[in-house]
């Protein structure tokens, strides 16, 4: 059965690692639903965030094949349970006199913030799991959504484990 | 610290991991460190295409145990590398390339002879590096070399700008502890792992040991004899686990898979247990087996992770190096005779026979089957045999037999037509100190794909005598052909010029004969393997032989 899932890696900060870890994904023809990458507390080092999709099966290959390139240094799965996992996105979503108030008010509902007002639109900035963004796109979907961006997962384990140990 | 220029420097690291040949072509990005080989004691092999200089390094590290070096310069010499080290990639074979790449400043500039050849590389490469700094030259080649060689084994390319091998360092060779933080390959089996696989064994009635190349790379042949005797289960190879089992053994079951022995197919079909030992269980070898039992068990022993499931659900998965873990399990009691099952298999050989007999008009020329079973008679205990690719390849790799030190190669994983001619030159250069018998198998179509190589063999006088099997056709997609789409519907595969093999060996210096009957070739073999120097055999097999 086929289920989304959140891998957490972290890598060396090598020459051409992110196209060795994306190129892996597209020759063994594995989906990526989402991918960030950033800096961590150690210079040499960086985190990728990868949202997968599969059954089991191609997830433990995905996660061996990961872990035989050289640069990368750990892999795991953020399981939902013992993880924080959020994604971040803007959505402009068309706003006139008659229904600003209306989207603000369901905006503070769920803890988005304006971040630009125009006469006929709106930029809304919101975090949350893929859950709480579905839900919100469900609400201003009626107002008209002219266009968004989503960071893609990120996120952490719960409690003192840390990756590099 | 004196400086010393990176290019002086690439080769003294060279030299500190043991090379001594390095296989390559020269160009315009590679010109300072060709100015260091006229000073170095490492010998520069010229090949006649970069194409095959990838196999020249596969051929050295297969009969060496140790790792292969090819070169390149930047752009079209890099990128003709690219089959060669996919090759090496997909039968794990231990190489390292060097290319050249053109100056740090014009990477990416499109500029003259520029090819981004680590990315290329990356789908078949263990790892690669782009050289930015001269200073990291002797810790990137330690590292690559290790990581070649260490693990499952497999091919690392380092690019090296024009204008890094111009560079002064002060480095000097001070790093050679390997430290890298995400490649710790295990050897070691999982002791839990291997009781379990002890248990599974105890209980099974009907065993069998799958040999993969696995075996043959991590030099397993003594403890897989050692543990199939001691248990008394029988043992089928891959194409790539030849050799990692006498064929002249009782317990020894044949070749597995879509070209392997019918017999050997059907008793991996009756088993009740396989125990796979380095071997990846890839199409070509498991088309034919789709009658296992539901409750055919699988015990996996791989040095890669990755292979463990890959293909084949698994009940005991043991990651660790075949050697190691053959050695854990014999130390194992689980004696049993299997006297039922082994009885099984003898009436399912008898059932099965090899079958070498051919019909007018094939029979009329060369029997290529009774020819390479003639050849086992006929060659030394310590024989190196590189077949190619094609209906030679399984020929050879079917009837040859691989008894004692015997040896054989090919091209398993990629299938890569022209990996002989180079292959067995690397090996002869691996056995320049003490010569022993080497034989290229190849087809007319794979010979053609290669030939400029004669030059390197005439050249070096490398002892390599060549087995050109000759049918005026492209004999395994003839077959292919034949068999999906009916006789007459044969397209493409007609090499419809006749070439005068004889004089094209002449223009070389290379001896040669031209045979169509076996007892002819019986005739001229003995006389080929005292010759000292290269030879070329021309067999002629008619083009509806493609019976394997």
């Amino acid at each position: 059965m086929e289920k989304k899932t959140c891998l957490s890696l972290l890598v060396e900060n090598n020459f051409g690692v992110l196209s060795r870890i994306s190129g892996l994904f597209a020759r063994r023809g594995y989906n990526i639903d989402s991918l960030t990458v950033g800096t961590t507390e150690n210079a040499e080092l960086s985190r990728i965030t990868i949202t997968v999709t599969g059954d089991d099966q191609i997830l433990t290959q995905i996660k061996k094949q990961l872990n035989k390139l050289i640069d990368v240094i750990t892999v795991i799965e953020l399981k939902p349970d013992d993880s924080i996992i959020r994604e971040l996105v803007f959505i402009k979503v068309k706003a006139d006199d008659t229904t600003r108030s209306q989207i603000v008010e369901i905006a503070n509902m769920f803890r988005a913030n304006i971040v630009d007002v125009s006469r006929e639109s709106l930029v809304i900035e919101i975090t949350g799991t893929r859950y709480k963004i579905e839900g919100f796109f469900e609400m201003v979907e009626p107002y008209g959504i002219l266009e968004f961006v989503r960071s893609g997962d990120t996120g952490l384990q719960r409690g003192g484990r840390i990756l590099s140990h | 610290m004196i400086p010393l220029l990176a290019s002086k420097l690439i080769l003294k690291c060279l030299e500190r991991e043991n090379v001594e040949f390095v296989f390559g072509y020269p160009g315009g990005a590679l010109l300072p460190l060709y100015e260091a080989f006229r000073t170095s004691p490492i010998k520069h092999i010229l090949v006649r295409n970069e194409q095959t200089a990838p196999h020249y390094a596969s051929g050295y590290a297969r009969e060496s145990g140790r790792v292969g070096v090819c070169l390149a310069t930047s752009g079209p010499g890099a990128t003709n590398l690219v089959t060669g080290i996919a090759t090496a990639y997909l039968d794990s074979i231990p190489i390292v390339a060097i290319t050249g790449q053109v100056d740090r400043a014009l990477i990416g500039t499109d500029a003259f002879q520029e090819a981004d050849i680590t990315g290329a590389t990356a789908p078949f490469t263990k790892h690669s590096y782009l050289v930015q700094n001269a200073a990291d030259i002797p810790r990137i080649i330690r590292e690559a070399f290790h990581i070649a060689s260490t693990g499952r084994p497999g091919p690392v390319l380092i690019d090296i700008p024009r204008d890094v091998q111009l560079e002064n360092v002060k480095t000097g060779l001070t790093y050679d502890k390997v430290d890298i933080m995400g490649y710790k390959p295990n050897l070691n089996g999982h002791s839990g792992q291997i009781k379990r696989a002890i248990k599974k064994i105890k209980e099974a009635e009907k065993p069998v040991i799958y040999a993969g190349g696995g075996v043959v790379l991590g030099n397993a042949q003594t403890e897989l004899l050692a543990f199939a005797e001691k248990n008394n289960i029988p043992v089928i190879t891959s194409l790539m686990g030849i050799g990692a089992f006498p064929e002249d053994h009782p317990l020894y079951c044949g070749i597995v898979g879509s070209h392997g022995y019918k017999y050997s197919n059907v008793v991996m079909n009756g088993a009740d247990l396989i125990i796979n030992i380095g071997a990846r269980m890839s199409n070509r070898a498991t088309s034919h087996l789709t009658k296992f039992e539901k409750d055919t068990d699988f015990v996996h022993i791989d040095i890669d992770p990755a292979e463990i499931g890959k293909n084949m659900e698994t009940s005991i998965p043991i990651v660790g190096d075949a050697k190691t873990v053959l050695s854990e399990l014999i130390q194992k009691d689980t004696i049993k005779d299997h006297a039922a099952w082994l009885a099984e298999i003898e009436t399912i050989r008898i059932n099965n026979p090899l079958v070498y007999d051919a019909d007018p008009p094939c029979s009329d020329l060369i029997n290529p089957k009774v020819l390479f079973k003639d050849m086992s008679e006929m060659t030394a205990n310590n024989t190196t045999v590189v077949g190619d690719v094609g209906l030679n390849q399984i020929w050879s790799a079917l009837y040859y037999r691989i008894i004692k030190d015997r040896r054989y190669y090919t091209s398993g994983g990629l299938g890569t037509m022209g990996y002989s001619i180079p292959a067995a030159c690397g090996a002869a250069f691996a056995t320049l100190d003490k010569p022993k018998e080497i034989f290229i198998v190849c087809g007319d179509g794979s010979f053609q794909m290669s030939m400029g190589e004669l030059g390197v063999i005439a050249e070096h006088q490398l002892n390599v005598n060549i087995i050109l099997i000759t049918n005026t056709k492209l004999g395994m997609v003839r077959q292919l052909q034949f068999d999906n789409y009916g006789k007459g519907h044969y397209s493409g595969t007609d090499i419809n010029f006749d070439i005068d093999f004889m004089k094209l060996a002449e223009a070389y210096g290379i001896k040669s004969y031209k045979v169509d009957k076996n007892a002819d070739f019986n005739k001229v073999l003995p006389e080929v393997i005292k010759h000292q120097g290269p030879t070329l055999i021309q067999c002629q097999v008619h083009p509806d032989f493609i019976r394997i």
